[in-house]
């Protein structure tokens, strides 16, 4: 690492060359406050908050956005600095409405931190408003443009980390505002509904559809026996809304947080997760070995990603895997083998999710193939946001939970199953298991390390009984384009594909860093995330799919085998190309 | 072909709006129904600057000047000028027989100039190279090619001491070899064509009456930096200008002055035009190379500069229209020449719209460090129906006013910078005795908040609440507080703002404050409006003593509040008055006053 000396208030620091002057105050100690800036995005530079002096310039640089450089001497407070970014606070606050007691971001909003820090008091200046109704549009996003302070991330992130085009500015001047493309409302935008613009926005302009209610009317429904299954991602995340640290496992809290709330039957997303793997897995092999479809596999596990693939790449539809989301394959099996096991009346479950992704609430109405009990399979879902807002507001100190084990018959998991939750997951539960289908052997050591880590794309060969499989895996939807053209590249020349099995998740670093994740969420987050999934599979008695007792219980008692015509009639689905915009 | 005589149309957008093209037709249809074609050619060339007098029509050897030309004077000037060899005396700008007076380079308004970026404006046709290369256009390139290394043209620059003519004044030297340094596999030139500032046209005159200027000029960049394509990005508003760079780059390849292996050095260089959908704040460089590449016209963050960092993250230079004129002349005439005109920091020329309340509004060239005195009275031949010169308010949206007091500054980068203000791109606004400054600093203020991309928040929302402010102060309605307010968010829109546009936006308030803090008190404190120009303000009442009962201005009151018995004196209510300045301007009595 190159380094560069540099002065920050007269302190002489050595520091990354290439760092901005922003990072390196950080390290050595100086918070320069921000507020468009987010680690995930490259500078936009919009609000002028960070503002800095450099020694013998007179002009001011945005130390989000300038880079160090030898001798620099920086100066992150004085009077004047202090009383210019008070100014452009102000000047943010003036347009944006009074009302913090009532906002969903109460408590957590950047811009109420702010004003907080700067003590404001009083806003100087005539209060202006935008008049902008809201957009309901969507199944998933609401977007309050009245609340937006213009800072950008939203339409960064669905443009640059997503490369969705969904958000973009509309207007100038005093009239910007931030709309979906075209200036149509969401729904008819080509949205994807994987929600990073809400778990971005610094403020209440962008947030998840609230179905707490939705919850609590169940619980409190006479005769209503509800069933909540939890995502893998939610276990390693959720207790960051309680102080607690990212990456801590809870899975025995949430578990017992949602038996205090009244809930009749808790589930594991994971076990669904293991029964993903047995039907990809087969289908995996039998693709592989017997020519029985698309090469590439393409996994289908992430609902972003498939609305995605669906308006973007619908060429890619045959090699997409027909096995549904391990969340739709949860609500399937609770409305048809729990329901017959428990003998309760599917009309009288209500199934209810809870996930990392805001995705996951288009997901179940997303085809017909997600009433294939007869029933909505999933009632509703509830982000980790909402069900940890629903746990605070009913009184439930969760830090000071049991750890509660999860129901049977369909909450069982392997180590598999939790590592759904992180890129490269999927792939490597999929190996794990297709490993065994083709070779009748477990492998020696299950961790597949070409898989793991934060690179966007990552690639790697596994040596399966002396044939190479190549797989690939890409995390934030901006990764995926490339690894597509590849593909189509190969097709078009008649060349033999490049990968053999292709995992995607729509969010950088997958679902532990979903849409919606409590707030916060950077790549150090997202790290420690996936140490506690990482974790959670290690301490795991069983590594495998296929060995899930319960699992193995499942096809012995009610599905048959893997791939059989009640499994697909359960648990696999079919996709369609969709247009960008709806109108 | 050997004509006796020359007629040249100007074909300036000034002129082209008044019917000038029907007067080139007029002369065209003329000359063929008088059989004189072969005697006269008649052409039409960029703008001659004089635009106060336009449609102007040129006729040589005879040098005569004729002006306010309209499309049925064709004929007179064909039979009478042309066949009969007398001069049409009521179209004449100077209608004196000396021969001396009646020449155009001795007309008051030309005779302080000194022509360099507009040289050929007004001479050639814009429409034929050979006019260009005729002026030694194309020789400057040719000796780059053939002579001169790129450090070498470097070095020249640095002697001419060129600095950019877009505002900042960036020595231009020091832009092109920041560029030539960043090693890259790929580099562009790109000029500057997105013209905004209210009442500037400089670059636009320059495009329409010589293109090839530019063209040259960038070629020659971008065999100095290392680049072999270049981008004119110019404002769709500007049609006749983008009509006539096409035509100069369909020429200047035709010539193998544009495309590959130009004048057989092995240097390739072509251009492209790219048009802007006409926001102001695409002038702004990284606004317009983000609008460039096909993005929102936003800027970015400075550093990193576009000598690094530019069009589609490659080294660029960019410099405007009027920086590029200078170019060829610098380099076939040799900066030293260049460096002797103009004063000790600021080298060469400057081209000025004037405008506002002048009697020679136009295009003026003079040399740096004229005085302000010299371009307002001298060549723009004073203040509109004798009134007082009051202010100039020079950079545009982004500069300030000069007053009375400094009407003999010499014009150079450091004066007006002294002065609050800059030299901008070269607008000049004059204003009289009837101008309210707090009027003129909300008006600049207005054309700022409307232009402002929306990107950061201090512009937004800053410039919007101090444009509120001093609405309110123009209405009556204003606080000694919010003089305070004002001076707090110009602090923070200054240096806080992403961009030259939000940076710079107040200073035309607080321009006005230094120098006219008076108004501003006197419209919040005595709720009075010095100049009678702001409405809301303005009370207009009734001189008993003088008014004789006619009735005329009761008549014409569009809200009929003037009443009062006939031959007696009439009263104005004040609570329905709208304050349209009608009685005050239809009584021949005086008798309506306006306080």
């Amino acid at each position: 690492m190159s380094t560069v000396n540099i002065k920050i208030n007269g302190i002489p620091a050595e520091v990354e060359a290439g760092s901005t002057i922003l990072t390196a105050a950080r390290k050595a100690g100086f918070k320069i406050p921000t507020l468009c800036y987010h680690p995930d995005l490259p500078a936009w530079a919009s609000c002028g908050i960070c503002v800095v002096k450099i020694e013998g310039s007179p002009k001011m640089l945005r130390a989000c956005a300038a880079t160090v450089s030898e001798g620099m001497s920086v100066i992150t407070q004085d009077p004047e600095i202090h009383e210019i970014r008070k100014t452009v606070l102000e000047l943010i606050l003036s347009t944006h409405p009074n009302d913090c007691l009532q906002c969903l971001r109460n408590g957590q909003c950047e811009l109420q931190t702010m004003a907080a820090d700067f003590g404001i008091r009083e806003v100087p200046f005539e209060a202006r408003v935008q008049e902008i109704p809201r957009d309901e549009s969507s199944c998933s996003i609401v977007f309050n443009p009245q609340k937006c302070i213009k800072c950008g991330r939203c339409v960064n992130v669905c443009q640059q980390l997503q490369d969705v085009w969904a958000l973009e500015f509309i207007g100038r001047g005093d009239g910007t505002r931030m709309a979906g493309a075209g200036d149509v409302v969401l729904n008819e935008t080509p949205c994807i509904k994987c929600g990073q613009c809400s778990a971005h926005c610094p403020v209440g302009a962008i947030y998840e559809v609230d179905e707490t209610h939705k919850l609590l009317e169940a619980i409190h429904t006479p005769d209503l026996h509800v069933a909540v299954q939890i995502a893998p991602a939610v276990r390693v995340a959720i207790g960051e809304a309680f102080g607690m640290e990212p990456g801590e496992i809870t899975t025995g809290k949430i578990y017992a947080a949602l038996r205090r709330l009244g809930v009749d039957a808790v589930f594991d997303t994971n076990f669904a997760a293991d029964l993903t793997i047995m039907e990809e897995g087969t289908e995996f092999v039998s693709r592989l070995t017997k020519g029985t479809g698309a090469i590439p596999l393409i996994t289908s596990c992430c609902p972003a990603w498939t609305d995605y693939m669906e308006k973007y790449f619908p060429d890619m539809i045959p090699h997409f895997s027909t096995a549904k989301s391990p969340m739709m394959m949860q609500g399937a099996v609770t409305k048809t083998y729990y329901a017959q096991k428990a003998n309760i009346d599917p009309a009288k479950i209500c199934s209810v999710a809870i996930m990392p992704c805001t995705a996951k609430k288009y997901e179940t109405r997303r085809s017909d193939n997600m009433q294939s009990s007869g029933y909505n399979d999933v009632d509703f879902v509830l982000t980790t946001r909402e069900l940890a807002r629903l746990i605070k507001a009913q009184g439930i100190e969760f830090t000071k939970l049991p750890d509660e084990k999860a129901d049977s018959p369909i909450g069982m998991y392997s180590g598999a199953g939790t590592i759904f939750g992180n890129t490269g997951g999927v792939m490597e539960a999929a190996i794990r298991t297709a490993y065994n289908l083709i070779t009748g052997k477990n492998l020696e050591k299950v961790e597949v390390d070409a898989v793991r880590g934060m690179e966007g794309v990552k690639r790697g060969a596994i040596n399966v009984d002396g044939t190479e499989v190549r797989v690939a895996v890409a995390h934030g939807m901006a990764n995926v384009r490339d690894l597509m053209k590849e593909v189509q590249q190969a097709r078009e020349e008649g060349k033999e594909p490049p990968y053999h099995f292709i995992e995607v998740m729509a969010c950088r670093g997958g679902c532990i860093a979903g849409g919606g994740q409590p707030y916060f969420t950077t790549d150090e987050v997202r790290r420690k995330r996936v140490e506690g999934i990482y974790k959670d599979d290690e301490a795991s008695t069983v590594r495998c799919s296929h060995e899930n007792p319960e699992i193995i219980e499942i096809y012995k008692d009610f599905l048959g085998s893997p791939n059989s015509h009640t499994a697909h009639q359960y648990l696999h689905t079919e996709y369609v190309p969709r247009p960008l915009y709806r109108k | 072909m050997n004509f006796k005589q020359y007629i040249l149309v100007c074909g300036g957008t000034g002129c082209e709006s008044s019917k000038s093209d029907e007067i080139y037709r007029n002369l065209l249809s003329a000359a063929e129904s008088k059989d004189v074609k072969s005697d006269v050619q008649i052409l039409k060339t960029g703008c001659f600057g004089l635009c106060e007098k336009g449609p102007i029509v040129k006729v040589l050897p005879d040098e005569s000047f004729y002006v306010h030309v309209k499309p049925e004077d064709a004929t007179e000037i064909i039979e009478e000028h042309v066949i009969k060899g007398r001069e049409v005396k009521r179209l004449l700008y100077d209608t004196s027989d000396s021969k001396a007076n009646k020449a155009m380079e001795n007309l008051d308004f030309y005779q302080k100039q000194f022509r360099i970026v507009l040289r050929n404006c007004g001479v050639i046709n814009p429409e034929d190279i050979d006019e260009y290369i005729a002026r030694d256009g194309y020789a400057a390139l040719s000796k780059v090619l053939s002579e001169m290394t790129p450090d070498d043209v470097i070095a020249e620059l640095k002697i001419s001491g060129l600095r950019g003519r877009g505002g900042a004044g960036f020595p231009t030297w020091l832009k092109w070899n920041l560029t030539k340094e960043v090693e890259s596999d790929q580099k562009y030139v790109v000029c500057n064509a997105d013209e905004g500032d209210p009442g500037a046209y400089m670059d636009r005159s320059t495009l329409e009456g010589d293109p090839h200027s530019l063209i040259e000029a960038m070629a020659i960049a971008a065999y100095t930096i290392g680049a072999d394509y270049g981008y004119i990005y110019i404002r769709a508003e500007y049609p006749l200008a983008i009509n006539r760079l096409k035509i100069a780059m369909e020429q200047a390849r035709g010539y193998g002055l544009l495309g590959k292996d130009i004048l057989g050095s092995g240097f390739n260089f072509d251009l492209e035009i790219r048009l802007g959908a006409g926001a102001f704040v695409c002038g702004e460089e990284t606004a317009l190379i983000a609008s460039l590449e096909g993005e929102r016209g936003m800027p970015r963050p400075r550093p990193p500069f576009p000598s690094v960092k530019g069009v589609f993250g490659k080294p660029t230079v960019i410099n405007n229209v009027e920086t590029w004129a200078n170019v060829p002349v610098i380099l076939h005439k040799g900066g030293k020449w260049f460096a002797s005109i103009g004063t000790e920091d600021s080298k060469g020329t400057k081209v000025f719209a004037l405008t506002g309340k002048i009697n020679n509004s136009g295009l003026v060239e003079v040399p740096m460090g004229t005085t302000l005195r010299e371009i307002v009275y001298d060549i723009g031949g004073g203040i509109k129906d004798g009134k007082k010169f009051k202010a100039v308010q020079t950079g545009g949206p982004s500069g300030g006013v000069i007053t009375a007091d400094y009407i003999d500054t010499p014009i150079d980068y450091a004066s007006l910078q002294k002065l609050g203000s800059i030299m901008g791109s070269g607008g000049m606004i004059i204003m009289d005795e009837d101008d309210c400054m707090v009027d003129v600093a909300k008006f600049y203020l207005d054309f700022t908040v409307d232009e402002s991309c929306g990107k950061c928040a201090p512009c937004r929302v800053g410039g919007k609440t101090m444009l509120h402010l001093l609405e309110g102060i123009t209405k009556g309605k204003g606080t000694m507080d919010d003089i305070e307010k004002m001076k707090k968010i110009a602090l923070g829109m200054s240096k806080a703002s992403l961009c030259g546009l939000g940076q710079t936006a107040p200073n035309p308030v607080l321009s006005t404050l230094r120098y006219f803090e008076d108004e501003y008190l006197a419209h919040i404190q005595e709720k009075r409006c010095p100049a009678g120009k702001c409405k809301d303000l303005t009370v207009y009442e009734i001189i008993s003593d003088k008014c004789i009962g006619c009735g005329l201005c009761a008549r014409r009151c569009p809200v009929s509040c003037i009443s009062g018995e006939k031959r007696q004196p009439h009263v104005i209510d004040q609570e329905k008055c709208i304050k349209c300045g009608e009685c005050y301007s239809v009584c021949k009595f005086e008798a309506v006053s306006k306080k």
